[in-house]
């Protein structure tokens, strides 16, 4: 009955949505304030009949109802209740309506927020978000529906995916997808504003709070995805370039460069063409993301819920976004071009640097990601694209993009002063210098270790320095919050460089047979395996080792799940300023009473989720203060300004 | 190297000199495991990966260069096994697309520039 409901729901939400694009489209051709109003209430009622469907499927998790098919192929009745309810999403069906419900949340709570925004682009924005969530809604019902009945229900399920079952993992997609499908937002406001054949700097001013909070989503979401890979997968490593990786990293890198051009164009309304078409290219690669994860075309570590015929479908609703995208763009371009000049060195000069390294560093994660699929459709035979490509071409683009990033906050809009930038940067410079002079000196490592540090240093110091004279500059006042978003991001992002040269130089690591007794030194340390168990969890029996070094006892499990016949590890992390001592406990070797054991010492590993944390933090406090501006300022800036902007397109 | 194959353990014993053990622990990195679904020799457990794992050794202590150890998996297994695509006709798009993208944006951005806009929007050092 509950299942019924469930699906009469999202039904209804689908309707909703259809109606919702509908009135949305036509209030805004028409100006009918009552067909836009009628299209923000019918976003309501598609955002209530998703969420109260995904809480319905929620509940059919919780009470492990197998007559379910989605419950009983990804659930258990032995599985702890956070992933029972985990497991609604971490299946294909039920991830499927989480994205709709997403979309239409968050259209819902578009809709309720028209601030000051042009009564037609809003309704017009209403209504293309209305159409995306259709569009997902039927797919989700007609072709993987999670409401999807299997009779005879079986007694019992077949649990989830017991790599799965983790904190860290139930957070980590639906993060995702609300990064995902937020992007969904800035593209439906980029197409309302293409139809309307006009984006200014109030267009901006609207898509800028959702570009931040997808951007956020995604942050959080990819750091939670790269912790869990860290210490679940027990291959001591973070990132691995992997396709799935791949796939959020590219909304990630695009959403980023959008964040900062939309900044241009609302600041002083130029780039606004350039911004439109980031906002489309975003949405798409979060489509493509969805496509490559559920289709299965590209061999990966990840490939939980694979099936070719969905994948076709989903590229469908990819290529009808972009074609309706590019399309429009194709057609209103000539109108929105306005010869929007900038000097080299000025704010916007080191914004289009920054846009320029993210989307060529962007295309490049795309080629590699793409190119065995396309070498093999050329019938080249099967190749391999993999981590030495990207640190080979995506490193260095990035580094030469992030060398130029503590001058951006440096340099003033219009003309910046670039001696006086210099000036405040020498600092940075040396410290950079000492960095890699240090790493030279005094390691064994190369040239490659000493720039990336040089780097991080130079990141770290330069935007500390701008902070500084900020601070120094404002005498005991408060510094805007704006500065603060900035620097937290872009000192966040120093210290994850920092972590991630780090962790990728200076980690040892080392396999060894152990019986219990036995001591092996490893990275300066004597570590013993005290002794070999075994005992019994909720939904697995597991295997111990006990490790002990320098009085300090470190254990890690093997776990053995009957309901889906899986074995995964749990590391043994011990965290220390000198680098993480990282334990996994492999086979017990056929004959004899030994273990594979693997030992590795992963150097200042932390500072990558510290990175990443600060810029999910500057991102909150940016969508903060745009919070703030809009409750009480309705000018753009509360900045003496002679005459308010007149920079249209 | 037939008795290598043969003697199946789980481990690995590494190389006496350190400089061939890190030469080692490179390639390792670079050449995937054929049985798994994307991992590299080095991280997986795979008992394939183990025997492929014990021939890089064995080249190297035979002491062949990096690029014929390359090219030895390459001819027995193809070009997959490679995770840095060796550079030849049907992968030059592939080296040089990053490069051309760039100096397409460069030059793009370049004729973008120009004087800017004659508007006196404040020159406030915001966001």
């Amino acid at each position: 009955m509950i299942t019924e409901l469930g699906l009469f729901l999202a039904a209804l939400a689908l309707i909703a949505s259809l109606a919702q694009a509908g009135f949305g489209l036509y209030g805004g051709h028409k100006g009918d304030a009552r067909a836009s109003a009628a299209s923000a209430a019918c976003a309501q009622v598609a955002a209530f009949g998703t969420v109260a469907a995904l809480a319905l499927l929620i509940a059919a998790f919780i009470r492990s109802d197998f007559s379910l098919a989605v419950v009983a192929n990804n659930s258990h009745t032995d599985k702890p209740l956070l992933y029972k309810i985990a497991g609604a999403w971490g299946n294909h069906e039920g991830s499927m309506l989480l994205w709709c419900t997403v979309s239409a949340v968050f259209g819902a709570l578009f809709a309720s927020t028209p601030g000051k925004l042009a009564p037609s682009l809003w309704s017009r924005a209403i209504g293309v978000q209305g159409a995306v969530t259709a569009g997902a809604l039927i797919y989700t019902l007609f072709l993987s529906s999670p409401f999807a009945r299997l009779v005879p229900a079986p007694l019992q399920g077949a649990s989830l995916n017991p790599l799965l079952q983790d904190p860290a993992l139930a957070m980590h997609p639906p993060m995702l997808y609300l990064g995902y499908v937020g992007l969904s937002m800035p593209y439906s406001i980029a197409i309302a504003g293409l139809i309307e054949g006009k984006v200014d700097q109030a267009w901006a001013r609207a898509a800028r709070p959702w570009i931040l909070i997808a951007w956020i989503c995604l942050t959080i979401g990819i750091a939670a995805g790269s912790y869990w890979a860290y210490y679940e997968l027990g291959w001591g490593g973070w990132w691995f370039w992997d396709p799935v990786e791949n796939a959020s990293f590219m909304p990630w890198l695009s959403a980023c460069a959008l964040l900062h051009s939309a900044v241009v164009t609302e600041r002083r309304g130029s780039l606004a063409g350039w911004t439109i078409l980031l906002a489309i290219i975003g949405f798409g690669f979060a489509l493509l993301g969805t496509f490559l994860v559920r289709s299965g075309v590209l061999t990966s570590v990840h490939a939980f819920a694979v099936d070719p015929q969905r994948g076709y479908a989903v590229l469908t609703l990819f290529v009808l976004a972009l074609g309706v995208g590019f399309g429009l763009y194709a057609w209103r371009a000539p109108q929105l071009s306005r010869p929007s000049g900038f000097v080299a060195f000025s704010r916007e000069g080191a914004l289009v640097l920054n846009n320029l390294g993210l989307s060529v560093a962007c295309a490049t994660v795309l080629i590699g990601t793409l190119y065995p699929l396309l070498a093999q459709a050329m019938g080249a035979g099967l190749i391999s694209v993999g981590p030495p490509f990207f640190n080979l071409t995506f490193a260095p683009l990035m580094a030469l993009t992030l060398i130029a990033l503590p001058f951006g906050p440096l340099l003033a809009w219009r003309r910046g002063d670039m001696k006086a930038a210099l000036h405040t940067l020498w600092l940075a410079g040396a410290g950079a210098a000492g960095a890699a002079l240090g790493v030279l000196l005094l390691t064994t490592k190369g040239i490659s270790t000493a720039l990336g540090l040089a780097l991080g240093a130079w990141l770290l110091i330069g935007s500390g320095a701008y902070l500084w004279r900020r601070i120094r500059q404002a005498r005991g006042v408060a510094l805007p919050l704006a500065v603060w978003a900035m620097s937290a991001a872009h000192l966040g992002l120093g210290v994850f460089v920092i972590g991630a040269v780090s962790e990728t130089s200076f980690r040892q690591e080392r396999s060894a047979l152990m019986a219990p007794g036995d001591v092996v030194d490893f990275a300066g340390e004597k570590i013993k395996l005290a002794e070999v168990g075994s005992h019994r969890g909720p939904n697995y029996t597991a295997e111990f080792g006990r490790f002990e070094s320098a009085g300090n006892v470190m254990t890690a499990e093997r776990r053995f799940y009957p309901a889906s016949q899986q074995t995964t590890s749990e590391v043994a992390i011990r965290p220390s300023l000198g680098g993480d001592l990282y334990i996994a406990l492999g086979d017990r070797t056929k004959d004899a009473g030994t273990w594979t054991v693997r030992l590795y010492r992963n150097p200042l590993i932390e500072l990558i989720y510290l990175g990443c944390a600060m810029m999910a933090l500057g991102g909150g406090l940016a969508l903060l203060r745009l919070a703030r501006r809009r409750e009480t300022a309705p000018a753009p800036e509360a900045a003496p300004a002679p005459r308010p902007a007149t920079a249209s397109l | 190297m037939i008795a290598a194959l043969l003697f199946l353990a789980a481990l690995v014993a590494p190389l006496p000199d350190p400089a061939q053990e890190a030469r080692a622990q490179a390639l390792e990195e670079e050449i995937r495991c054929v049985a798994c679904q994307n991992e590299p020799i080095s991280q997986s457990t795979a008992d394939i990966a183990v025997d492929m794992r014990r021939l890089v050794r064995a080249r190297i202590a035979a002491g062949d260069d990096d690029a014929r150890i390359r090219t030895y998996f390459s001819d027995r297994y193809g070009d997959f096994v490679l995770f840095r695509p060796p550079v030849k006709a049907e992968t030059w798009p592939l080296w040089i697309a990053p490069l051309l993208l760039l100096l397409a944006g460069a030059g793009l951005a370049w004729r973008a520039r120009g004087a800017p806009p004659a508007d006196d929007i404040p020159i406030e050092d915001e966001l």
